[in-house]
């Protein structure tokens, strides 16, 4: 029982000895491991230093016009740049509208997507589907506002909007919704690309975290005699709502930023109309489009603060999604 | 092993994934209200063969069964049987405990609202009647409302026998349901298996010749595929009447 420890310690002395004979080594080793923390802690606060940076240039920037029209800017319908009277409300209405159109469309059709993809799809069908789904994503943006305005706008216009015009249009509450010219292009139009664009994001998102689910939990809720619906609704959506939810943010976050594909269809126009078909602009479509000729010090001011506002817009629904992933964790039961 | 009347009869049954026959004319007799344990090496396919009982290999693609399984006179796999009327009649647990993301309390309720209208007391009710069921009542009865995932792993395991208890089945499969557990949680598990055989059918898959000799009253022993020998779980242990069960029993093989 003596020996024991003895023998214990002399063993461990040896393979320190072996292990670090070399006190050198041994420093050199720490200095690295001190130097990568720093390096990686670094690029961590590069990603904050960034987007205070950007902040605060576009806060600068937008300065005049802050100054001028204050909290004005934001419910002001006037653009008009020869006057020198600058407002924000048609671009914010139109982002807020196609984006809201992209999602009501998207998510719903990216869900279906991922659902098929991985609970019900044939094995054979399932790499050609989902390569597909990937191509659509890699597509650039100006072919698909090419594709909008030569293509869908034209035929949307000719066969499709008369008809939800008459019909729908008439429809309490929702009808105004519908009214209008039938020109093709318009708010609606533009919702639908960007929802068709951002279908691949949310989709792909959604499948792959589907995917982790493991067999044994879905298994244990087939066991239990649920249909395929059932274990989706009510153990894979919850087990993944944060990759969902995620997945839904990476699309809303594409479709409020889009700018090429919506400034084709969106028919560019500063006036004011709730109605869907009409022509309307985005923060981003109509920076893009102005910005060449933005001559004079308020004017330029003016398309920085839009730009800061579609900042903030981006900044709310980030927090919205994090204030409903903790709503849904409370319903799941306390985690103690 | 006639003594008893079959819950389930299975009457040469062949299992294939794909181009792999997996289990080669299995027949077979369950006894109801009765643990029957299924023993043998990895892969022999007695986990395949606790799947076939509530179709769960329907699931994945290229997997076929054939012949019959009678349950109560009915064959459980001709096709107009409706499979998820089938598997809330035929429960199953599983190697790992899976506690749905929800409360306890909705992780036990879930079975039972698929297929039963109660009122908000009467599932109450029965949520208190399979927790106690499962040995968890004492446990979890003031934090109903947590997550089931805060729970040990025992009481996890726990969990999923009252959910799937809670359903009231005929059948309870339970698939190695104590090969992540430490002995403590397992000896409880193992007793309640002891109680829940006075109303339920268990069929038990387990790597661990003690716990099949603890628990069970009739022992199957498979090697690839095949259905080796089965009888009382005594006679297995004692008087093997095969050379390959002896020599598996007593640790010369597998």
């Amino acid at each position: 029982m003596d020996k024991y420890p003895n023998e214990q310690y002399l063993l461990r002395q040896e393979l320190n000895m072996g292990k670090y004979q070399d006190e050198q080594h041994l420093r050199r080793q720490l200095m690295l491991d001190k130097l990568f923390r720093l390096v990686t802690r670094g690029f961590a606060f590069l990603v904050l230093a960034l987007l205070v940076g950007i902040m605060l240039s576009l806060l600068v920037g937008a300065m005049p016009s802050i100054q001028t029209y204050g909290w004005h800017f934001l419910a002001s319908s006037d653009w008009d740049p020869v006057g020198g009277k600058f407002g924000a409300l048609v671009p914010i209405y139109g982002t807020l509208v196609t984006s809201f159109i992209a999602l009501l469309i998207g998510v719903p059709a990216s869900f279906g997507i991922a659902l098929f993809l991985t609970e019900l799809c044939p094995v054979w069908l399932k790499r050609p589907l989902g390569i597909a789904v990937e191509l659509l994503a890699g597509i650039p943006s100006i072919i698909y506002g090419m594709w909008g305005l030569f293509v869908f706008a034209p035929f949307f216009g000719e066969h499709i909007q008369p008809w939800l015009i008459d019909h729908v249009g008439e429809w309490p509450l929702i009808g105004f919704l519908f009214q209008g010219a039938p020109m093709g292009i318009g708010m609606f139009t533009a919702g639908l690309i960007l929802a068709i664009m951002i279908i691949p994001f949310i989709a792909s998102v959604m499948r792959d975290v589907f995917e982790v689910v493991p067999t044994m939990l879905k298994e244990s809720a087939y066991g239990l005699g649920s249909t395929t619906w059932e274990v989706v609704r009510y153990v894979v959506l919850p087990y993944t709502k944060t990759g969902v939810v995620g997945g839904v943010m990476l699309g809303l976050g594409r479709a409020l930023g889009e700018t090429m594909a919506v400034t084709f269809v969106i028919g560019n126009s500063s006036n004011f109309a709730t109605g869907l078909f009409e022509p309307g602009n985005s923060i981003a479509s109509s920076l893009a489009n102005e910005f060449a000729e933005a001559n004079g010090k308020l004017y330029l001011a003016s398309l920085i603060e839009l730009g800061l506002i579609l900042f903030f817009i981006t900044f709310i629904v980030l927090a919205c999604s994090k204030l409903l992933l903790l709503r849904l964790k409370k319903q799941e039961g306390k985690p103690t | 092993m006639t003594t008893h009347t079959p819950k389930l009869q299975v009457n040469n049954l062949n299992f294939y994934y794909g181009n792999f026959h997996a289990l080669k004319g299995i027949n077979l007799q369950i006894p109801a209200k009765k643990v029957t344990a299924f023993i043998g090496p990895s892969g022999c396919g007695k986990s395949t063969l606790l799947r076939t009982f509530n179709r769960m290999f329907e699931l994945y693609p290229g997997m076929r069964a054939e012949g019959e399984i009678m349950l109560e006179g009915d064959n459980i796999l001709s096709h107009g049987v409706d499979v998820n009327l089938l598997r809330a009649k035929v429960g199953m647990v599983f190697q790992k405990p899976t506690p749905f993301p929800m409360s306890i309390y909705d992780n036990v309720t879930f079975g039972v609202k698929l297929y039963e209208k109660l009122s908000r007391s009467e599932m109450d009710d029965r949520v208190e009647w399979a927790l106690k069921k499962a040995a968890l009542w004492e446990e979890v009865k003031n934090k109903l409302k947590q997550s089931g995932n805060s729970l040990s792993g025992g009481q996890q395991q726990r969990l999923c026998i009252a959910r799937a208890v809670a359903s009231k089945p005929e059948v309870l499969l339970l698939d190695e349901p104590t090969s992540a557990l430490d002995p403590i949680s397992t000896a409880h598990i193992e007793e309640l298996i002891n109680e829940l055989k006075e109303d339920y059918t268990i069929a038990i898959v387990t790597h661990n010749m003690q716990q099949a000799a603890r628990v069970s009253d009739y022992t199957a022993y498979m090697y690839l595929g095949e259905l080796v020998e089965v009888g009382e779980t005594d006679r297995i242990f004692t008087a093997p009447k095969q050379k390959a069960t002896e020599d598996y029993i007593t640790g010369k093989f597998g």
